[in-house]
């Protein structure tokens, strides 16, 4: 469908200038913005057919030749370079124009990732803002558009950054502390808000007790915390393994209520390690 | 056709039906036999050898009736008991396999009883399963018997456990949204160790993977060698030597095959770890006991899994991650475990360790897999 429409155009443009032997220009604006109405000044008499045709849009309407031609408001609103043909029997009139993206941010389209990072990543969370007008048309024209980060509990982090070919985007720090941050992106009176999820990072330390339960071991960690000091979810796993003699027990162990708690069997002599990911705890030895 | 030709055609078709169920009756085939619940197989019991083998057969031929009742020790079990012992109670690995093959070894015998180690092959939906029993066999008035060694199937008793670990369900952007929306991020996951090793059959990629995040990622690996001139050999893919469910912060080992690949054609390797979310549970609890690295000949990792929770695990995948002195990962074997692990109830596990990587083996880690029929878990 699309690589039929420049064959159309190009056929279009053949057909009107080889079956017309007197040709001129029209007198229309170089350029409007998006939407904007204009008028097109034609020559001669009689009636003919007026033809603007462009990227992703033409317009075809029968016209008075002589006087102007006036186009309304919000026809032409598809960014880009615009032909112009006025066609009837004994002439033809043509012209060129561009139409450009307006000048009036009305839509943001704003992408901010990740959706969820670790706390205290240096410029962990990218921005990336464009800028369109109220017919979707991308804004080249450079604008000022603020991006803020609002951690909750601390000063939101601000930056401004200018767009280029209607893009801007800026880089973030994540907070110290987890929880929903509110990263909104802001151009004249437009906005777009973005929910960054800040989480805890690795276990800081892992700290793990042992006492006697019957003939087994009763095995807790303490609350398991990253190095800012947030509590680790819920469901992180945390490995238990025991070893005595050749032999050794390993159970892995969801978090819950931000501890690890397990029962192994007792074994005189045996050494308890705990660990999670890859950062491991302190050493038990089970001397009873 | 007159008349006449049809009725010559009616009774030689009469007379084809009889002859062939003449021949049916007295030569039958075993299965339709056994599945009839009638005729003997090769019941052949002159020595203990045939005996089992005439076991397998009817264990093959899922004559379990039949079976039970040439057991010399058939009164200290039911039949019920008999059966639940070769294909299990719960649904599980066993419950949908079938023996496919059988080996008898004699161990010992003397005039009146004997020894003869029984291998099963068993075709599970996720490969072979093998397993073994040394049977005890009697002579009785000139015919040996087995004593079979029934491993009862432990009762769990009716009772409630209470259940409050975590479950993550995820809801992802709707196709409807605009293209810069939102959406829930993926897992990450990173590969925190990495291995080739060659062995005869190929290339062997082996590593492990970390979910380093705070949410359940569902996770493969595929890798890409590419030769000196970093043009692609081959892709492979970890199939179902990996974890592929990870709960935060834990660690799968992976293993990749390349057959007929040598390390001297590769320059380098091309990692790919893959990761999305998905809906995950933290329940079942499975503790790994008594783990042993067992040496040449026959070099294994044993032990026992045991289920904390009160889920029952249908199916159990086990993974065993094989490191040397300096801590490098020189081997990653596994092994489905055929029955389900109810809780509380010890089931064993035997990974076997290639014997020419077996003396290298210094320390291993072993995680476990369960699928709960009715979904992931």
């Amino acid at each position: 469908m699309r690589a039929g429409i420049p064959i159309f155009i190009g056929g279009l443009a053949l057909g009107i200038s080889s079956a017309l032997s007197q040709t001129g220009d029209l007198n229309l604006p170089k350029s409007i913005a998006a939407g904007v109405p204009f008028s097109i000044q034609s020559t001669g008499s009689g009636k003919g057919t007026l033809y603007i045709v462009g990227p992703g849009q033409m317009i075809k309407q029968d016209v008075q030749l002589g006087g102007s031609i006036e186009i309304a408001t919000g026809a032409l609103y598809n960014a880009g370079h615009y032909s112009v043909w006025i066609a009837s029997d004994s002439s033809t009139q043509s012209g060129a124009i561009d139409v450009t993206p307006s000048a009036k941010p009305a839509d943001l389209t704003f992408i901010a990732k990740p959706s969820r990072l670790p706390v205290s990543l240096h410029n962990g969370i990218t921005g990336s803002a464009y800028v369109f007008d109220s017919y979707g048309n991308l804004i080249t024209k450079p604008m000022q558009v603020s991006f803020q980060l609002s951690n909750p509990g601390s000063a939101p982090q601000t930056r401004t950054v200018e767009t280029r070919n209607g893009a801007a985007w800026t880089q973030m720090d994540s907070a110290t502390r987890e929880g929903k941050a509110q990263f909104v992106a802001r151009v004249g009176d437009v906005s777009s808000t973005r929910i960054v999820g800040q989480v805890p990072g690795d276990p800081c330390t892992i700290k793990m007790s042992a006492k006697p339960a019957g003939n087994k071991i009763q095995l807790v960690t303490d609350p398991v915390r990253d190095c800012s000091g947030n509590a680790i979810p819920d469901g992180t796993i945390v490995t238990f393994t025991e070893t005595y003699g050749a032999s050794k027990t390993t159970v892995d162990v969801p978090l819950k209520k931000g501890i690890a708690s397990v029962q192994v069997p007792a074994h005189r002599g045996a050494t308890i390690s705990v660990a999670s990911g890859v950062v491991l705890g302190n050493q038990v030895r089970w001397a009873e | 056709m007159s008349n006449g030709g049809g009725r010559l055609l009616a009774l030689v078709l009469a007379g084809a039906t009889i002859a062939l169920i003449a021949i049916g009756t007295l030569s039958p085939s075993k299965t339709a036999t056994a599945a009839a619940g009638g005729v003997h197989f090769t019941t052949s019991a002159g020595t203990p050898e045939a005996a089992v083998r005439s076991l397998g057969e009817q264990i093959r031929a899922n004559a379990f009736g039949r079976a039970y009742e040439g057991l010399a020790n058939k009164g200290e079990f039911s039949e019920q008991q008999f059966r639940r012992d070769l294909t299990s109670g719960w649904p599980d690995l066993r419950t949908y396999a079938t023996l496919s093959d059988f080996q008898v070894q004699p161990l010992h015998a003397t005039d009146t009883d004997a020894a003869v180690r029984f291998k099963m092959q068993w075709s599970t939906v996720v490969g072979p399963s093998p397993s073994t029993r040394d049977l005890h066999l009697v002579k009785n008035g000139g015919r040996w018997q087995i004593e079979w060694p029934i491993q009862k199937e432990p009762v769990v008793p009716p009772q409630v456990i209470p259940v409050n670990y975590l479950r993550w369900d995820v809801i992802n952007r709707s196709s409807a949204d605009d293209w810069g929306a939102q959406d829930v991020e993926a897992p990450h996951v990173r590969i925190v160790d990495m291995h080739p090793v060659q062995r005869a059959e190929g290339l062997v990629l082996l590593g492990e993977l970390l979910n380093e995040d705070v949410v359940p990622a569902y996770v493969s690996v595929t890798a890409t060698l590419l030769s000196k001139d970093q043009k692609p050999i081959d892709t492979e893919g970890s199939f179902d030597d990996i974890s592929h469910q990870l709960l935060p912060k834990q660690v799968t080992p992976f293993l990749i095959r390349f057959p007929n690949v040598n390390i001297s054609q590769v320059g380098s390797v091309r990692m790919t770890p893959f990761s999305t979310l998905i809906s995950a549970s933290a329940d079942p609890v499975i503790e790994i006991q008594n783990e042993k690295l067992n040496p040449a000949p026959d070099a294994s990792l044993t032990g026992q899994l045991t289920n904390q929770s009160g889920q029952i695990a249908n199916v159990a995948h086990v993974l065993g991650t094989f490191y040397d002195q300096s801590g490098q990962v020189v081997w990653v074997g596994d092994q489905y475990v055929d029955h389900a692990l109810l809780p509380q109830t010890p089931v064993a596990f035997n990974i076997h360790i290639p014997e020419d990587l077996a003396r290298k083996v210094s320390s291993e880690r072993t995680v476990v897999a369960t699928y709960s029929f009715g979904g992931t878990q």
